[in-house]
């Protein structure tokens, strides 16, 4: 009970002091929009629902990485951070809390384009509860990302370097742009090591029915690498802050 | 049993030992400080104790809890004041301390009204409602402390609570502190001010390069170092004339003038004052004091641990911007 106490406070004043703020839910908005207005002039008629996976995996990819790496390096700075480390809640509480106002945020931006889009498309072949569990999962798997990056950043410019150093590289080994069948031999097993990879296979079977990768590999190996990354971040908490 | 047990604490950074090797223990409802220049090992030292960094060796015990072994469990009984003030710049007051209670588990009708209180106790009722970040350095120390003390801790960690902060805060901070004691709060703080450390401990740790000098009540160190007694008596001549006669009177007994009509006399033992004034009587001599001079626990601490007063001084100077 005082566990979860704590877990809900944790929660309320990240999405307050930060998710909530305007230069956050602008970019929320604003990043979509221009991402799609950007395709749909290169091609035009190109179809907004092809589109979707991408921009759907995009949004949540970068409003969840940078963004949870960012706070917690920003507040590491602040010493604010101590706190959580002393409270009488144990590391995987705190993680937990500090994880779930990014994914709710990672959430929030993945819905953006679906809204936008459902003016100009229909979306009745949508598998919805797919396309949730896509967007959750590839949300928890980068909000654990940027936690990994914080634990390796000292300062909030170094949050945001290594968050694009990683994100970027991740976008193209994805299968989203490049079909991995055409990415260089060596390359492809980076693209299996990858969540995304897994994340972006889902949604593109929820959405428009063409996923490649067998839908059971994809769903085993996202809790997979939830855990994984999960205990490598409590791991590396336990190391690395307190010293 | 004591409430917090530190035995052979020892802490490396590398090759460096920041904390070498050192032993105390605090009792329920003491104050207990640790008075050292800068890099001494203070915050090194409460670090290792509130389980923010990990003890290169040793054992330590909050209210019979090891630290090591059950983290969390010595966390909820402690309040801690680290040595910046780190609440939320973005939050205001208020919220702050509410936040920080729910930290440690508390409900919204037992926080909301302790918040109020204590903001009430700090006099920071009506910043309350203002951002952290709005706040002087005087009141940022405050609602520090308020929010150490949101869950009534058993036991309260002070790593330099008034360096760098207005003497009116800095008083109410060590009225605060005494307060607290009276309600049987167990105290653990810092300081490099001799004066702070000797007004309100009641036992008070040397600490110098890692090491504990020494360690007491401030008369058992006074006593650590005792130059025997001394008496300054002020005349109403000029002293220089009466000391040689004194000094066949009163063999066992030296004797020194100042030119401002005092003279001091030094004994192993105690001096008996009738004499002495008998002897200044009988020379139509007035004597306006007599006072034992002590030494002071600057004194004791230049002594024991060979650093220089000026030292903790500028360190003073240097941190408190
Ligand atoms: N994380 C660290 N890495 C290396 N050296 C450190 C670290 N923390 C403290 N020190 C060193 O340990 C010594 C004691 O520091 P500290 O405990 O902060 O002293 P104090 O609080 O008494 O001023 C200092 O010389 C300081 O430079
Ligand atoms: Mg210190």
């Amino acid at each position: 009970m005082k566990s979860w106490i704590a877990f809900w406070n944790i929660l309320k004043k990240d999405v307050k002091s930060y998710y909530l703020k305007p230069p956050n839910i602008s970019w929320g908005i604003i990043f979509p929009l221009s991402w799609t207005l950007m395709q749909l002039i290169r091609s035009p008629g190109g179809s907004i629902l092809e589109l979707l996976p991408g921009l759907i995996s995009m949004s949540v990819l970068f409003g969840t990485t940078s963004m949870l790496a960012v706070t917690i390096t920003f507040e590491r700075s602040g010493r604010s951070f101590e706190r959580l480390l002393l409270a009488p809640i144990s590391i995987s509480i705190m993680v937990l809390a500090k994880i779930a106002g990014t994914v709710l945020f990672g959430i929030f931006n993945a819905f953006v384009p679906v809204i936008f889009a459902s003016f100009f498309i229909d979306f009745s072949m949508v598998n919805w509860g797919l396309l949730l569990f896509a967007v959750l999962m590839i949300a928890t798997t980068s909000a654990l990302m940027g936690l990994l990056i914080a634990v390796s950043a000292e300062q909030v410019f170094e949050a945001q370097t290594f968050s694009n150093f990683f994100r970027f590289p991740m976008l193209f080994l994805c299968g989203l742009f490049i079909p991995i069948s055409s990415l260089p031999v060596f390359l492809r097993p980076l693209s299996y090591c990858l969540p995304l990879t897994y994340g972006t296979d889902i949604l593109k079977g929820a959405i428009t029915g063409t996923n490649i990768l067998s839908p059971l590999l994809s769903f085993g190996m996202l809790p997979v690498f939830e855990v994984a990354l999960f205990f490598i971040c409590r791991h590396n908490i336990n190391r690395k802050w307190i010293l | 049993m004591a409430m917090v047990s530190v035995t052979n604490l020892k802490k490396t950074y590398g090759n460096f030992t920041a904390v070498d090797n050192i032993s105390f223990e605090i009792e329920k409802g003491e104050i207990f400080g640790f008075l050292g220049p800068n890099g001494a090992g203070k915050t090194s030292t409460i670090n290792m104790i509130i389980g923010l960094s990990r003890p290169t060796s040793g054992e330590i015990t909050v209210d019979g809890i090891d630290v090591k072994q059950q983290t969390k469990k010595a966390q909820a009984i402690m309040g801690i004041v680290p040595d910046e003030s780190n609440l939320y710049n973005e939050m205001d007051g208020f919220d702050n301390l509410c936040f920080c209670a729910a930290l440690y588990g508390m409900r919204k009708e037992e926080r909301e009204p302790k918040a109020r209180q204590l903001l009430e106790q700090f006099r920071l009722k009506d910043a309350g409602k203002r951002p952290f970040k709005a706040y002087s350095k005087g009141m940022r120390r405050k609602l520090t402390i308020a929010a150490a003390l949101i869950h009534s801790p058993q036991v309260l960690f002070l790593d330099e609570p008034t360096t760098g902060i207005d003497v009116e805060s800095s008083r109410q901070i060590r009225d605060m502190i005494l307060e607290l004691k009276k309600k049987g709060t167990t105290i653990f703080f810092t300081t490099h001010y001799i004066e702070e450390a000797e007004r309100i401990c009641d036992r008070i740790a040397f600490i110098a390069e890692g090491q504990i000098v020494a360690s007491g009540t401030v008369s058992q160190l006074m006593e650590s170092v005792s130059h025997g007694h001394a008496i300054r008596f002020v005349i109403d001549k000029n002293a220089e004339s009466s000391v040689a006669e004194l000094k066949t009177h009163f063999k066992e007994n030296e004797v020194t003038t100042s030119p401002d009509n005092s003279l001091v006399m030094v004994s192993d033992q105690r001096i008996p004052l009738f004499p002495v004034m008998e002897f200044f009587h009988d020379r139509e001599i007035g004597v306006y004091e007599a006072r034992e001079i002590r030494p002071s626990l600057e004194d004791v601490f230049v002594k024991l641990t060979g650093i220089e007063s000026s030292v903790l001084k500028k360190d003073r100077e240097k941190r408190g911007c």
